[in-house]
Protein backbone atom coordinates (compact mmCIF):
# COMPACT_ATOMS: atom_id res chain seq x y z
CA UNK A 1 0.00 0.00 0.00
CA UNK A 2 1.31 3.38 -1.01
CA UNK A 3 0.72 5.02 2.38
CA UNK A 4 2.43 2.21 4.30
CA UNK A 5 5.73 2.96 2.59
CA UNK A 6 5.26 6.72 2.19
CA UNK A 7 4.33 7.28 5.82
CA UNK A 8 6.81 4.67 7.05
CA UNK A 9 9.69 6.53 5.37
CA UNK A 10 8.41 9.78 6.85
CA UNK A 11 7.47 8.73 10.37
CA UNK A 12 10.58 6.67 11.06
CA UNK A 13 12.86 9.08 9.18
CA UNK A 14 14.29 6.25 7.11
CA UNK A 15 17.15 7.50 4.97
CA UNK A 16 16.75 6.81 1.24
CA UNK A 17 18.02 8.16 -2.05
CA UNK A 18 15.09 7.17 -4.30
CA UNK A 19 11.91 9.07 -5.02
CA UNK A 20 8.77 7.15 -4.06
CA UNK A 21 6.17 7.28 -6.85
CA UNK A 22 2.87 5.71 -7.86
CA UNK A 23 2.38 3.70 -11.03
CA UNK A 24 -0.88 5.61 -11.59
CA UNK A 25 0.90 8.99 -11.79
CA UNK A 26 3.45 7.42 -14.14
CA UNK A 27 0.79 5.97 -16.48
CA UNK A 28 -0.72 9.43 -16.79
CA UNK A 29 2.65 11.09 -17.25
CA UNK A 30 3.77 8.59 -19.90
CA UNK A 31 0.51 8.95 -21.83
CA UNK A 32 0.73 12.77 -21.71
CA UNK A 33 4.33 12.62 -22.92
CA UNK A 34 3.40 10.29 -25.77
CA UNK A 35 5.70 7.66 -24.33
CA UNK A 36 2.77 5.31 -23.89
CA UNK A 37 0.37 5.23 -26.83
CA UNK A 38 -3.17 4.13 -26.12
CA UNK A 39 -6.52 4.43 -27.81
CA UNK A 40 -10.03 3.38 -26.90
CA UNK A 41 -11.06 1.94 -30.28
CA UNK A 42 -11.16 -1.56 -28.74
CA UNK A 43 -14.20 -0.42 -26.73
CA UNK A 44 -16.60 -0.35 -29.65
CA UNK A 45 -19.34 -1.86 -27.48
CA UNK A 46 -19.13 1.14 -25.17
CA UNK A 47 -18.40 -0.70 -21.93
CA UNK A 48 -18.98 1.77 -19.10
CA UNK A 49 -16.26 2.24 -16.48
CA UNK A 50 -16.19 3.59 -12.97
CA UNK A 51 -13.50 3.66 -10.33
CA UNK A 52 -12.58 3.13 -6.69
CA UNK A 53 -10.19 5.70 -5.18
CA UNK A 54 -7.87 3.68 -2.91
CA UNK A 55 -7.61 5.50 0.46
CA UNK A 56 -3.98 4.57 0.86
CA UNK A 57 -3.10 6.10 -2.50
CA UNK A 58 -5.47 9.08 -2.62
CA UNK A 59 -6.70 10.55 0.68
CA UNK A 60 -3.72 9.24 2.68
CA UNK A 61 -1.21 9.34 -0.15
CA UNK A 62 -0.92 11.76 -3.04
CA UNK A 63 -4.33 13.42 -2.74
CA UNK A 64 -6.70 14.55 -5.48
CA UNK A 65 -3.95 14.89 -8.09
CA UNK A 66 -3.38 11.15 -8.34
CA UNK A 67 -7.14 10.50 -8.34
CA UNK A 68 -7.46 12.86 -11.31
CA UNK A 69 -4.57 11.04 -13.01
CA UNK A 70 -6.43 7.79 -12.45
CA UNK A 71 -9.51 9.18 -14.20
CA UNK A 72 -7.41 10.64 -17.01
CA UNK A 73 -5.90 7.21 -17.73
CA UNK A 74 -9.26 5.40 -17.60
CA UNK A 75 -10.79 7.93 -20.00
CA UNK A 76 -7.87 7.55 -22.43
CA UNK A 77 -8.13 3.78 -22.24
CA UNK A 78 -11.91 3.30 -22.30
CA UNK A 79 -13.09 6.48 -24.02
CA UNK A 80 -14.04 9.75 -22.34
CA UNK A 81 -17.76 9.10 -22.89
CA UNK A 82 -17.51 5.70 -21.23
CA UNK A 83 -16.43 6.88 -17.81
CA UNK A 84 -19.04 7.43 -15.11
CA UNK A 85 -17.73 8.93 -11.90
CA UNK A 86 -18.80 8.02 -8.38
CA UNK A 87 -19.99 10.37 -5.66
CA UNK A 88 -18.42 11.19 -3.24
CA UNK A 89 -15.10 11.00 -5.04
CA UNK A 90 -11.35 11.72 -4.91
CA UNK A 91 -10.09 12.36 -1.37
CA UNK A 92 -13.67 12.37 -0.10
CA UNK A 93 -14.49 8.91 -1.43
CA UNK A 94 -15.51 6.11 0.93
CA UNK A 95 -13.13 3.35 1.88
CA UNK A 96 -14.18 0.04 0.29
CA UNK A 97 -14.05 -1.69 3.68
CA UNK A 98 -11.24 -4.07 2.77
CA UNK A 99 -8.45 -1.81 3.98
CA UNK A 100 -6.72 -1.48 7.32
CA UNK A 101 -6.26 -5.23 7.50
CA UNK A 102 -10.04 -5.86 7.43
CA UNK A 103 -9.64 -8.60 4.81
CA UNK A 104 -7.19 -10.42 7.06
CA UNK A 105 -8.73 -9.67 10.46
CA UNK A 106 -11.65 -12.07 9.93
CA UNK A 107 -14.70 -10.04 11.01
CA UNK A 108 -16.48 -10.93 7.79
CA UNK A 109 -19.97 -9.72 8.73
CA UNK A 110 -18.65 -6.32 9.79
CA UNK A 111 -16.56 -6.06 6.65
CA UNK A 112 -19.54 -6.72 4.40
CA UNK A 113 -21.81 -4.34 6.29
CA UNK A 114 -19.12 -1.71 5.95
CA UNK A 115 -18.93 -2.45 2.23
CA UNK A 116 -22.67 -1.96 1.65
CA UNK A 117 -22.16 1.79 1.28
CA UNK A 118 -19.48 1.14 -1.34
CA UNK A 119 -21.72 -1.38 -3.09
CA UNK A 120 -24.62 1.08 -3.31
CA UNK A 121 -22.34 3.85 -4.51
CA UNK A 122 -20.80 1.73 -7.27
CA UNK A 123 -24.10 0.13 -8.29
CA UNK A 124 -25.63 3.61 -8.68
CA UNK A 125 -23.20 4.37 -11.52
CA UNK A 126 -24.57 1.46 -13.56
CA UNK A 127 -21.03 0.81 -14.81
CA UNK A 128 -20.01 -2.51 -16.37
CA UNK A 129 -16.47 -2.32 -15.01
CA UNK A 130 -15.09 -1.10 -11.68
CA UNK A 131 -11.39 -0.25 -11.74
CA UNK A 132 -9.70 -1.02 -8.43
CA UNK A 133 -6.02 -0.06 -8.54
CA UNK A 134 -5.25 -1.60 -5.13
CA UNK A 135 -5.25 -5.28 -4.16
CA UNK A 136 -7.29 -4.78 -0.99
CA UNK A 137 -9.91 -2.74 -2.86
CA UNK A 138 -9.91 -5.34 -5.61
CA UNK A 139 -10.59 -8.25 -3.27
CA UNK A 140 -13.22 -6.35 -1.26
CA UNK A 141 -15.08 -4.92 -4.29
CA UNK A 142 -15.14 -8.40 -5.89
CA UNK A 143 -16.57 -9.82 -2.68
CA UNK A 144 -19.27 -7.20 -2.07
CA UNK A 145 -20.30 -7.35 -5.75
CA UNK A 146 -20.81 -11.08 -5.39
CA UNK A 147 -22.38 -10.90 -1.93
CA UNK A 148 -24.92 -8.15 -2.71
CA UNK A 149 -25.63 -9.38 -6.23
CA UNK A 150 -23.87 -6.74 -8.35
CA UNK A 151 -23.36 -7.19 -12.08
CA UNK A 152 -20.11 -5.37 -12.73
CA UNK A 153 -16.67 -6.78 -13.46
CA UNK A 154 -13.98 -5.83 -10.92
CA UNK A 155 -10.48 -5.42 -12.36
CA UNK A 156 -7.12 -3.75 -12.04
CA UNK A 157 -6.27 -0.91 -14.41
CA UNK A 158 -3.39 -2.66 -16.15
CA UNK A 159 -5.63 -5.23 -17.87
CA UNK A 160 -7.41 -2.50 -19.84
CA UNK A 161 -4.31 -0.44 -20.40
CA UNK A 162 -2.76 -3.49 -22.03
CA UNK A 163 -5.83 -3.83 -24.28
CA UNK A 164 -5.56 -0.18 -25.34
CA UNK A 165 -1.81 -0.20 -26.07
CA UNK A 166 -0.70 0.81 -29.54
CA UNK A 167 2.69 -0.56 -30.49
CA UNK A 168 4.36 0.36 -33.76
CA UNK A 169 1.08 1.66 -35.04
CA UNK A 170 -0.87 -1.49 -34.21
CA UNK A 171 -2.85 -2.52 -31.22
CA UNK A 172 -1.00 -4.43 -28.48
CA UNK A 173 -3.93 -6.78 -28.25
CA UNK A 174 -3.40 -7.97 -31.86
CA UNK A 175 -3.20 -11.74 -31.97
CA UNK A 176 -4.87 -12.01 -28.59
CA UNK A 177 -8.48 -12.47 -27.37
CA UNK B 1 -12.15 17.39 55.80
CA UNK B 2 -14.78 16.21 53.41
CA UNK B 3 -14.84 12.62 52.41
CA UNK B 4 -14.01 11.78 48.82
CA UNK B 5 -17.25 12.10 46.80
CA UNK B 6 -16.04 11.42 43.32
CA UNK B 7 -14.07 8.34 42.45
CA UNK B 8 -11.52 9.79 40.06
CA UNK B 9 -10.09 6.36 39.38
CA UNK B 10 -12.89 5.75 36.89
CA UNK B 11 -12.03 8.77 34.80
CA UNK B 12 -8.29 8.63 34.94
CA UNK B 13 -8.19 8.15 31.20
CA UNK B 14 -4.87 6.33 31.21
CA UNK B 15 -5.31 5.30 27.57
CA UNK B 16 -5.97 8.88 26.54
CA UNK B 17 -2.84 10.03 28.33
CA UNK B 18 -0.78 7.35 26.64
CA UNK B 19 -2.05 8.38 23.22
CA UNK B 20 -1.53 12.07 23.88
CA UNK B 21 2.04 11.32 24.75
CA UNK B 22 2.64 9.13 21.71
CA UNK B 23 0.73 11.30 19.23
CA UNK B 24 0.58 14.95 20.34
CA UNK B 25 -0.91 15.90 16.96
CA UNK B 26 -3.96 13.66 17.48
CA UNK B 27 -5.84 16.74 18.86
CA UNK B 28 -7.98 14.60 21.15
CA UNK B 29 -9.21 17.49 23.30
CA UNK B 30 -10.35 19.59 20.35
CA UNK B 31 -13.46 17.51 19.60
CA UNK B 32 -16.58 19.67 19.15
CA UNK B 33 -18.79 16.57 19.29
CA UNK B 34 -20.38 17.70 16.02
CA UNK B 35 -20.64 14.18 14.60
CA UNK B 36 -19.37 14.88 11.09
CA UNK B 37 -17.00 11.95 11.57
CA UNK B 38 -19.75 9.50 12.49
CA UNK B 39 -22.19 10.61 9.80
CA UNK B 40 -19.67 9.98 7.03
CA UNK B 41 -18.15 6.78 8.37
CA UNK B 42 -19.05 3.39 6.84
CA UNK B 43 -18.12 1.74 10.15
CA UNK B 44 -20.71 3.73 12.10
CA UNK B 45 -23.00 1.33 13.94
CA UNK B 46 -20.71 -1.68 13.73
CA UNK B 47 -19.96 -3.15 17.17
CA UNK B 48 -22.41 -0.52 18.47
CA UNK B 49 -19.74 2.12 17.93
CA UNK B 50 -18.83 5.08 15.74
CA UNK B 51 -15.84 7.47 15.61
CA UNK B 52 -17.53 10.15 17.72
CA UNK B 53 -18.59 7.71 20.42
CA UNK B 54 -15.18 6.10 20.35
CA UNK B 55 -13.53 9.45 20.98
CA UNK B 56 -15.98 10.34 23.80
CA UNK B 57 -15.26 7.03 25.52
CA UNK B 58 -11.56 7.75 25.24
CA UNK B 59 -11.82 11.33 26.52
CA UNK B 60 -14.06 10.26 29.40
CA UNK B 61 -11.65 7.57 30.50
CA UNK B 62 -13.70 4.53 29.64
CA UNK B 63 -10.51 2.60 29.10
CA UNK B 64 -11.97 -0.86 29.44
CA UNK B 65 -14.46 -0.26 26.60
CA UNK B 66 -11.79 1.33 24.44
CA UNK B 67 -9.35 -1.54 24.90
CA UNK B 68 -11.93 -4.28 24.50
CA UNK B 69 -14.03 -3.17 21.56
CA UNK B 70 -13.46 -5.01 18.28
CA UNK B 71 -14.52 -1.84 16.51
CA UNK B 72 -10.81 -1.11 16.14
CA UNK B 73 -10.89 -3.82 13.45
CA UNK B 74 -14.14 -2.61 11.88
CA UNK B 75 -12.55 0.82 11.41
CA UNK B 76 -10.20 0.55 8.42
CA UNK B 77 -8.12 3.55 9.53
CA UNK B 78 -9.10 5.18 6.22
CA UNK B 79 -8.96 8.68 7.75
CA UNK B 80 -12.08 9.95 6.02
CA UNK B 81 -13.24 11.19 9.44
CA UNK B 82 -10.05 13.18 9.82
CA UNK B 83 -10.66 14.62 6.35
CA UNK B 84 -14.18 15.69 7.37
CA UNK B 85 -13.34 16.86 10.91
CA UNK B 86 -13.21 20.65 11.43
CA UNK B 87 -10.55 20.09 14.09
CA UNK B 88 -8.57 17.48 12.11
CA UNK B 89 -8.83 14.86 14.84
CA UNK B 90 -7.20 11.70 13.65
CA UNK B 91 -9.34 8.82 14.87
CA UNK B 92 -7.57 6.45 12.47
CA UNK B 93 -4.29 7.21 14.15
CA UNK B 94 -5.83 6.66 17.57
CA UNK B 95 -7.21 3.30 16.41
CA UNK B 96 -3.72 2.38 15.22
CA UNK B 97 -2.28 3.13 18.66
CA UNK B 98 -4.98 1.10 20.39
CA UNK B 99 -4.47 -1.86 18.05
CA UNK B 100 -0.85 -1.78 19.16
CA UNK B 101 -1.91 -1.94 22.82
CA UNK B 102 -3.48 -5.38 22.27
CA UNK B 103 -1.11 -8.15 23.23
CA UNK B 104 0.08 -9.95 20.09
CA UNK B 105 -1.62 -13.21 21.04
CA UNK B 106 -5.00 -11.45 21.33
CA UNK B 107 -4.89 -9.81 17.92
CA UNK B 108 -6.72 -11.25 14.91
CA UNK B 109 -4.58 -14.25 13.97
CA UNK B 110 -4.44 -13.86 10.21
CA UNK B 111 -3.71 -10.16 10.41
CA UNK B 112 -0.79 -10.73 12.76
CA UNK B 113 0.33 -13.63 10.58
CA UNK B 114 0.44 -11.43 7.45
CA UNK B 115 2.74 -9.04 9.29
CA UNK B 116 4.88 -11.81 10.79
CA UNK B 117 5.36 -13.29 7.32
CA UNK B 118 6.15 -9.89 5.88
CA UNK B 119 8.80 -9.39 8.54
CA UNK B 120 10.46 -12.52 7.24
CA UNK B 121 10.15 -11.33 3.66
CA UNK B 122 6.68 -11.15 2.10
CA UNK B 123 3.06 -11.34 3.18
CA UNK B 124 2.15 -14.71 1.65
CA UNK B 125 5.36 -16.36 2.79
CA UNK B 126 6.50 -17.81 -0.54
CA UNK B 127 10.28 -18.31 -0.70
CA UNK B 128 12.27 -15.72 -2.67
CA UNK B 129 13.48 -18.46 -5.03
CA UNK B 130 9.86 -19.21 -5.92
CA UNK B 131 9.19 -15.58 -6.74
CA UNK B 132 12.24 -15.46 -9.01
CA UNK B 133 11.29 -18.75 -10.63
CA UNK B 134 7.65 -17.78 -11.24
CA UNK B 135 8.64 -14.48 -12.85
CA UNK B 136 11.06 -16.28 -15.17
CA UNK B 137 8.59 -19.02 -16.01
CA UNK B 138 5.70 -16.68 -16.81
CA UNK B 139 7.98 -14.46 -18.87
CA UNK B 140 9.24 -17.40 -20.91
CA UNK B 141 5.70 -18.49 -21.64
CA UNK B 142 4.69 -15.05 -22.92
CA UNK B 143 7.80 -14.75 -25.08
CA UNK B 144 7.12 -18.14 -26.65
CA UNK B 145 3.39 -17.81 -27.14
CA UNK B 146 2.99 -14.16 -28.10
CA UNK B 147 5.34 -13.31 -30.97
CA UNK B 148 4.79 -9.55 -30.66
CA UNK B 149 6.14 -9.76 -27.12
CA UNK B 150 9.18 -11.94 -27.86
CA UNK B 151 11.48 -9.21 -26.46
CA UNK B 152 9.52 -8.70 -23.24
CA UNK B 153 11.67 -8.53 -20.10
CA UNK B 154 11.13 -8.79 -16.35
CA UNK B 155 14.51 -7.95 -14.82
CA UNK B 156 15.37 -8.88 -11.23
CA UNK B 157 18.22 -7.27 -9.25
CA UNK B 158 19.30 -5.15 -12.22
CA UNK B 159 21.73 -2.65 -10.70
CA UNK B 160 21.36 0.92 -11.81
CA UNK B 161 17.90 0.49 -13.36
CA UNK B 162 16.06 3.80 -13.34
CA UNK B 163 12.90 2.40 -11.78
CA UNK B 164 12.43 -0.15 -9.03
CA UNK B 165 9.07 -1.93 -9.11
CA UNK B 166 7.55 -3.68 -6.11
CA UNK B 167 5.14 -6.58 -6.47
CA UNK B 168 2.14 -7.50 -4.38
CA UNK B 169 2.73 -11.07 -3.24
CA UNK B 170 -0.73 -12.18 -4.33
CA UNK B 171 0.20 -12.43 -8.01
CA UNK B 172 3.30 -14.63 -7.88
CA UNK B 173 1.55 -16.77 -5.27
CA UNK B 174 -1.90 -17.35 -6.78
CA UNK B 175 -2.37 -15.55 -10.12
CA UNK B 176 1.01 -15.08 -11.79
CA UNK B 177 -0.48 -14.18 -15.20
CA UNK B 178 -1.71 -10.93 -13.61
CA UNK B 179 1.89 -9.68 -13.53
CA UNK B 180 2.16 -9.69 -17.32
CA UNK B 181 0.05 -6.63 -18.28
CA UNK B 182 2.28 -4.31 -16.27
CA UNK B 183 5.45 -5.79 -17.78
CA UNK B 184 3.99 -5.13 -21.23
CA UNK B 185 3.08 -1.55 -20.33
CA UNK B 186 6.60 -0.86 -19.01
CA UNK B 187 8.08 -2.45 -22.11
CA UNK B 188 5.86 -0.40 -24.42
CA UNK B 189 6.87 2.80 -22.62
CA UNK B 190 10.56 1.84 -22.88
CA UNK B 191 11.12 1.90 -19.14
CA UNK B 192 14.37 0.68 -17.59
CA UNK B 193 13.12 -1.14 -14.50
CA UNK B 194 13.84 -3.96 -12.10
CA UNK B 195 12.33 -6.11 -9.39
CA UNK B 196 14.35 -7.24 -6.40
CA UNK B 197 14.80 -10.85 -5.30
CA UNK B 198 14.51 -9.71 -1.68
CA UNK B 199 11.91 -7.57 0.11
CA UNK B 200 9.99 -7.32 -3.16
CA UNK B 201 6.49 -7.30 -1.61
CA UNK B 202 5.03 -3.83 -1.27
CA UNK B 203 1.86 -4.78 0.60
CA UNK B 204 3.17 -4.06 4.09
CA UNK B 205 0.55 -5.43 6.48
CA UNK B 206 2.62 -4.41 9.49
CA UNK B 207 0.94 -1.00 9.24
CA UNK B 208 -2.28 -2.65 10.42
CA UNK B 209 -1.22 -4.62 13.48
CA UNK B 210 -0.21 -1.52 15.40
CA UNK B 211 3.45 -2.27 16.15
CA UNK B 212 5.64 0.56 14.90
CA UNK B 213 8.81 -1.56 15.21
CA UNK B 214 7.46 -4.14 12.74
CA UNK B 215 6.28 -1.48 10.31
CA UNK B 216 9.57 0.39 10.50
CA UNK B 217 11.57 -2.79 10.03
CA UNK B 218 9.79 -3.80 6.81
CA UNK B 219 9.94 -0.31 5.27
CA UNK B 220 13.61 0.01 6.21
CA UNK B 221 14.43 -3.31 4.54
CA UNK B 222 12.63 -2.22 1.35
CA UNK B 223 14.41 1.12 1.31
CA UNK B 224 17.82 -0.55 1.76
CA UNK B 225 17.17 -2.90 -1.14
CA UNK B 226 16.08 -0.13 -3.50
CA UNK B 227 19.05 2.05 -2.60
CA UNK B 228 21.45 -0.87 -2.98
CA UNK B 229 20.15 -1.35 -6.52
CA UNK B 230 20.75 2.34 -7.12
CA UNK B 231 17.30 3.04 -8.58
CA UNK B 232 16.20 6.65 -8.88
CA UNK B 233 12.50 5.89 -8.51
CA UNK B 234 10.65 3.37 -6.39
CA UNK B 235 7.33 2.55 -8.05
CA UNK B 236 4.49 1.39 -5.87
CA UNK B 237 1.74 -0.34 -7.83
CA UNK B 238 -1.15 0.46 -5.50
Amino acid sequence: MFYATLEGLRRFKIPHKFEFVSIISLYAQWIREGRLNVDSSWNSDGLKFTVQDPCKLVRQGLGDAVAEDLRYVIKKVAGEENFIDVWPRLSNNYCCGGGGGALQAGFVENRRKYGKLKFDQLAATGADVVITPCHNCHTQVLDICDFYGGKWKTTHLWNWLEKALIIDGSAGRAGKD
Amino acid sequence: MQEKHIDLEKIRAAVKQKIEKAVPEANINYCLTCGLCASGCPATGLENMDPRKFLRLLVLGQDKEILETDWIYACTMCQRCRYACPMAIDVGRIVYEIRGMRPREERPKNLQRSCDLQRKNNSTGIPNEDFVWVVGDVLEEVRENEPQWKDLTAPIDKKGAEYYLNQNAKEPTVEPEEMVPLWKILHAAGIDWTYSSEWWDGANYCLFTGDPEDWEYTVRKQAEVVDSLGCRYYINTE
